[in-house]
């Protein structure tokens, strides 16, 4: 197992710079740094099987490529109208007919295959993506998942968080625990419009690891990042936290 | 007489968009799979009060979305500033930032143009159905959220389904990267996205291609898009004039 010592201090630092300059509205203090954005997603990257058809989400679930554990092969699934592919492409070694979700270009592997629109998302809602790794703006207590419209904004972009978060078997949330105002984002209902209702599987933060129970059972913390007891993050959380009686430290494998 | 869906240039591809049309625009929302001379050329034609159907509303500009560097970004933008939409029906209107609008998004604060958002998968499977003469259907998809707001829904399996109606068009402007004169179409990579859905949804498909070839030009077990969907072909330069590359 990697300790997360080893990783935190490089990973840390420029997220930590920037929170500095955040302007917070109320006392609620940190007891300890927050985990940055690739630990984030090393944690969830924990989460892949070997051979399961993954599609990564725009944010901190796209960094997850790169943190996949050895010997873990995945598929890639993009709403783009691909499976399969390598990493980013070389800056300035773009191929316009060659790009993610998000618009970012690729490079090829062998083994891809290309598809419609139509056919992407038949794959989604038929359910033959195992794992969706999603940003969101809150997620409720039920698992409500609300990741595409700020009401203050009036417009919002859907694409298609919709439809994986009713299609893809898991959903993993990856996100930022408090917004910048350090606003609780997992709170017992969503006051923003919803993604989906009951769709959210785990919620992994910058402090914590978080199952959403099924058929309603609520929030249980499994894991802590350093410095981060149950009571601390409890306070940074809108909703009631069970506590797992095997609570411990994030690990990445 | 044999069969050629070529059209000699672009001018001539959109002269019979009128005002009032719904036209569907290929692509995902970057530079690949965008029919950009089509764009263009329907700019210059200038017919109003359209409602445009596509991914997104034209949001390249504002955040290099798929487009190399330091190319200019065309896309829906270059119709929605030139005052020609009224509506727009998208999965991915606007940019990731309000500070960062894109030309649909101050036309839309302005009250100037109508906006449907639809989820993506719900997007292309309505296209898809108005192709396939199915007038509606139940996807899961959005039950219990805003977008199934007034639209029937019924429990199949005890799951919750919204019903969908087909989504047709006057005209699909789409991109390939080749065509015999027949319409048979191949893409390239991620660049069919929308395309095949939207040939097939639309009253009038004109593809704009980078090469037209002879029928037996394509392997037959290997067509796209079969031509049945597409009414006309043009194909595009590789250098414009001006000597603008396209990517």
């Amino acid at each position: 197992m990697r300790s997360l010592s080893a990783v935190k201090a490089t990973s840390i630092k420029g997220e930590r710079a920037e929170g500095d300059n955040r302007t917070r509205r109320d006392n609620m203090t940190d007891p300890a740094p927050r985990l940055g954005r690739e630990v984030i997603a090393m944690r969830v990257a924990r989460e892949f099987r070997d051979g399961e058809v993954v599609n990564l989400g725009i944010g901190i679930p796209t960094l997850c490529s790169d943190f996949v554990p050895p010997g873990v092969q995945l598929m890639y699934h993009s709403e783009s109208g691909l499976l399969n592919c390598g990493p980013l492409a070389d800056e300035g070694h773009g191929d316009v007919d060659l790009i993610n979700a998000g618009g970012q270009f690729l490079s090829p592997i062998p083994g891809m295959a290309y598809f419609d629109s139509a056919e992407a998302f038949a794959m989604i809602r038929g359910g033959h993506v195992d794992v969706t790794a999603l940003g969101a703006l809150q997620v409720s207590e039920t698992g409500d998942l609300a990741n595409w419209f700020l009401p203050a904004r009036g417009v919002g972009n859907v694409g298609g968080a919709m439809d994986l978060a009713v299609g893809a078997k898991r959903v993993i949330v990856a996100m930022e625990h408090n917004g910048r105002d350090k606003t609780p984002k997992i709170v017992s209902e969503c006051s923003f419009p919803l993604t989906g209702q009951g769709c959210v599987g785990l919620i992994v933060t910058d402090i914590a690891v978080i199952e959403v129970l099924p058929e309603g059972g609520g929030l249980r913390l499994i894991e802590h990042a350093p410095g981060w007891d149950a009571a601390s993050i409890q306070s940074h959380t809108g909703a009631k936290l069970a506590v797992s009686p095997d609570l411990a430290e994030i690990t990445l494998a | 007489m044999p069969i050629d869906k070529t059209v000699n240039n672009f001018a001539e591809a959109v002269s019979d968009i009128s005002d009032g049309s719904v036209v569907m625009i290929g692509g995902f929302g970057g530079a690949g799979g965008m029919p950009h001379l089509l764009m263009l050329a329907l700019r210059d034609q200038g017919s109003r009060n359209l409602t445009i159907v596509g991914n997104t509303a034209g949001i390249a500009a504002p955040t290099g979305f798929g487009w190399p560097e330091g190319v200019e970004p065309i896309d829906h933008a270059v119709l929605i500033e030139n005052g020609q939409v009224t509506k727009v029906i998208a999965s991915f209107p606007v940019s990731g930032s309000v500070s960062r609008p894109n030309a649909f998004e101050t036309g839309f604060r302005a009250g100037e143009i109508e906006l449907e958002v639809v989820p993506q998968g719900t997007l292309a499977e309505r296209m898809r159905a108005a192709g396939a003469g199915i007038a509606a259907f139940y996807t899961p998809t959005a039950a219990g959220t805003m977008l199934a707001e007034g639209k029937e829904s019924r429990m199949f399996g005890g799951r919750e389904y919204v019903l969908e109606e087909a989504l047709h068009a006057d005209f699909a402007l789409i991109r390939a990267r080749t065509a015999d004169t027949l319409g048979n179409l191949i893409y390239k990579g991620t660049s069919r996205t929308f395309n095949p859905p939207m040939a097939a949804a639309a009253r009038v498909t004109i593809a704009e291609v980078d090469e037209i070839v002879e029928p037996g030009g394509i392997d037959p077990e290997r067509v796209d898009t079969p031509g049945i969907y597409i009414q006309r072909i043009v194909v595009r330069p590789p250098v414009l004039e001006g000597g603008l590359e396209l990517p």
